[in-house]
């Protein structure tokens, strides 16, 4: 049940009326950064105040939210809004993916395949893409209008003169339905591939910045590239060392001062669940045969 | 008796005043393919206005800019789409700034300056665009061993040639110059002229040039304009008006010139 | 036939704006004609006007009045009333002027100088570097000075440098101001060389030879000037 004392998942009716009217909008017209109208939240802007507000706006009394902060549902982040709607909407929570209509996150996106009736809100810092190389946003604004993204390349071309490789590792720009250059929020480039025509709805969030913007299901989503330098996502020599998957996002972690580390999966409910359906990894395994 | 080719670029009647002050009136002149026109005079007589206004970086009062477009000829520059503007802008143009730090990207390579233009028409092949790169850097005499560094690290002479690589790319059909050589040392200044005189007939580029630099005007320019409080006193061709001045400002701004 | 140079009435004074708006009159209904394969010396004093009737054949100088038909290409070109454009294209095919002075951007080296007269006329670079080296040898400039600025050379070979980039190439009209002026007699005898297979292929020539032994040596024709009268 929600507390009382607050309007249903906090923000008073005609802010999500106003919020829904930009997401509406933001669906559209794929990729397209619609302003809208921040509201001042019970934790500062920079802790996710754009995605709670998109989520606010679109949960109901029957949804089911799951909330991710770097592919954990455990972090701070994660457990601080789960509370929040727990008690100002009520909802129920889940860590599972599959058993969530809406799912909130920071940085990634589940290794679990979303589906049809899904929504994935994404807090988002910095929305605008072309930012860095041109401060003016009536510029930028005339640049999206107008399609001149050819200096979005210079930054790829930059990584490739330094590197030899194409560096940018996460929030790396796509193009949205052929159309709307966009910032994916600082997922890894890893998830790039996930937002291409995926069936459930993704909606971002950004507070600080005012802006909302959307990919509906099924769009395609392309991530920036040369010819000759395709883009593509990394790879690990390791597997998970506790389930033991070799498909999905490592986080290296280090276990000494003695240079020991190991690599286990971000996502914890996708890692959680292989453990239960028998995965092992080379640490968990080692613990067994240890034990035997 | 020649074979008349179509101006590139006419401008009547220019006239842009700021705020009710003339920054220069009725300005009409006309620049033919592969043709350097020189812009004199004194600060404030008003030939970076007249730059400004006919390369579509400044909407004049009244007149009319008309530039020969590739495709559909003759066009009023103020009048096209914007889209159409800024693509004319960034492939048929040029523009090299005084300050190299207007006219770079200071926070990328010397081969991304390059390369952006390239990259900004459609250019998806990193290789082919390092190559051109290279290419540019070798063509302003420049060291393409340098190709990766910042521009911030090269001197002044240096940055003006890589702004000049960076406009050139794309192949321009004219090229507009406010003052290009007038932070640089004289010795620097020379061997620039001459790139720039060299890159002019060897592409049949057309050039405004601005200068308040008569020595630089004689050497680049054929034909000169003279401008004084936002007017045109004199113009004709380059010796001539050097030469043989008809205007009493043109007169006084010839006998100014210190020769060593 | 046409002349190669047809000068008719011509009038050129200078009003000078800044000292007092004194007005010199230097020529008044000066006639001319030079044809193809002639040599014409203008004689006469210091100040006369001679060097003022090349530049304004040149189109250097501006004239009051009358006109300066030039034979180019198929037709004429009056260079008192052409347009910049025109002028242009006669002086890159039809008319080279050897001035006293050599005006060339500081650092750039004397065979690309003189290599530049025909580049402009479109020739190939490598042959024209070439054709402007035997030029500068001809007129015993050494090779080792052809690839630095003429700007560090003595006046005498600036101003072999000057006629190389203009007898580099044939053309149909020249005008030579003075172009002995400082050089030694084994020099001299070169350029007297040249202006003879200029005259020999047809070039028609007008000069200004202070130098009375050239003068005689070179010219086919002299024709007097006499002072305009100083208008007030």
């Amino acid at each position: 049940m929600a507390e009382d004392g607050y309007n249903f998942a906090y923000l008073d009716e005609q802010t999500k009326r106003m919020i829904r009217r930009a997401i509406l909008k933001a669906v559209a017209i794929p990729g397209y950064q619609v302003p809208f109208g921040s509201r001042e939240m019970p934790l500062p802007f920079g802790w996710g105040t754009g995605g709670i507000q998109v989520t606010a706006s679109i949960i109901g009394p029957d949804d089911t939210l799951k909330v991710i902060d770097q592919g954990a549902d455990d972090t701070v982040n994660a457990v601080s809004i789960r509370k929040f709607f727990a008690r100002t909407a009520g909802v129920a929570t889940t860590e599972q993916t599959e058993a969530a209509t809406i799912v909130q996150t920071r940085h990634r996106i589940p290794e679990t395949p979303l589906g049809a009736g899904q929504i994935l809100v994404y807090q988002v810092p910095i929305p605008e893409p072309l930012r860095w190389l041109e401060p003016r946003e009536a510029e930028t604004r005339k640049m999206h209008a107008l399609e001149e993204y050819g200096v979005m390349h210079v930054r790829l071309y930059e990584d490739i003169a330094r590197f030899g490789h194409i560096a940018t590792s996460y929030d790396y720009p796509v193009r949205v339905n052929g159309r709307y250059l966009m910032r994916p929020s600082p997922i890894p480039k890893f998830d790039n591939p996930k937002m291409d025509r995926s069936p459930a709805l993704q909606l971002f969030g950004a507070g600080r910045e005012k802006r909302i913007y959307a990919i509906p299901p099924h769009t395609q989503v392309r991530s920036l590239d040369f010819d000759d330098h395709p883009f593509e996502v990394q790879k690990w020599a390791d597997v998970c060392a506790v389930c033991g998957s070799g498909e999905s996002f490592l986080d290296e972690i280090v276990t000494d001062d003695r240079g020991g580390r190991m690599f286990v999966c971000s996502d914890t409910d996708y890692c959680a669940r292989r453990r239960e359906a028998g995965h092992t990894g080379p640490a968990t395994r080692d613990a067994e045969t240890g034990g035997a | 008796m020649m074979q008349e080719a179509p101006p590139l670029l006419s401008a009547r009647g220019v006239t842009k005043f700021y705020e009710g002050i003339p920054g220069c009136r009725d300005v009409s002149f006309e620049v033919w393919p592969g043709e350097v026109l020189g812009i004199v005079g004194e600060s404030g007589s008003g030939k970076t206005t007249v730059l400004n206004c006919i390369s579509a970086r400044l909407e004049p009062t009244s007149g009319t800019v008309e530039y020969a477009t590739r495709h559909d000829g003759p066009a009023d520059i103020y009048r096209m789409s914007e889209p159409a503007r800024r693509l004319l802008m960034r492939t048929d143009w040029g523009f090299v700034h005084q300050n190299p730090r207007e006219g770079l990207r200071m926070g990328v390579s010397a081969g991304a300056n390059i390369g952006e233009r390239l990259m900004a028409v459609g250019a998806r092949h990193y290789g082919n665009i390092r190559q051109a790169a290279n290419d540019w850097l070798d063509k302003v005499e420049m060291d393409t061993g340098r190709m990766d560094d910042l521009p911030i690290t090269f001197s002044g002479g240096m940055q003006q040639r890589l702004q000049i690589a960076r406009n050139l790319v794309t192949a321009p059909r004219i090229v507009f110059m406010d003052e290009p050589t007038g932070n640089l040392d004289v010795s620097v200044q020379a061997r620039l002229l001459d790139l720039l005189r060299g890159l002019v007939t060897d592409l049949g580029l057309a050039a405004v040039i601005v200068t308040h630099d008569l020595a630089v005007a004689r050497l680049l320019s054929h034909r000169l304009l003279v401008m004084r409080r936002g007017k045109v006193v004199e113009s004709g061709l380059t010796d001539q008006v050097l030469d043989d001045p008809q205007h009493p400002y043109s007169q006084l701004l010839v006998s100014s010139v210190i020769h060593p | 036939m046409t002349a190669a140079i047809r000068i008719e009435g011509l009038a050129k004074s200078f009003t000078l704006h800044n000292q007092g708006g004194v007005r010199l009159s230097v020529l008044d209904g000066f006639d001319l004609a030079v044809e193809a394969g002639e040599c014409v010396a203008l004689h006469g004093p210091s100040g006369i006007g001679k060097s003022t009737v090349l530049r304004c054949i040149y189109a250097n100088y501006r004239a009051d009045r009358g006109r300066i038909l030039v034979r180019h290409r198929d037709g004429t070109v009056d260079m008192a009333a052409a347009h910049p454009r025109e002028i242009l294209a006669v002086r890159r095919e039809t008319v080279g002027h050897v001035s006293q002075f050599l005006r060339v951007i500081p650092r750039v080296a004397a065979e690309d100088v003189v290599a530049e007269t025909l580049r402009g006329r479109g020739a190939d670079p490598e042959a024209a570097t070439k054709a402007a080296r035997r030029m500068l040898q001809r007129l015993n400039i050494p090779a080792e000075l052809h690839r630095l600025a003429p700007a560090t050379f003595s006046g005498g070979e600036q101003q072999r440098v000057n006629l190389a980039r203009v007898f580099v190439a044939d053309y149909p009209v020249l005008l030579l101001d003075e172009p002995t002026a400082s050089l030694d007699r084994e020099n001299r005898d070169v350029v007297l060389k040249l202006i003879r297979e200029a005259a020999g292929r047809g070039a028609a020539i007008a000069g200004i030879f202070h130098d009375s032994e050239v003068r005689d040596a070179v010219a086919t024709r002299t024709v007097p000037l006499i002072a305009a009268r100083e208008a007030a």
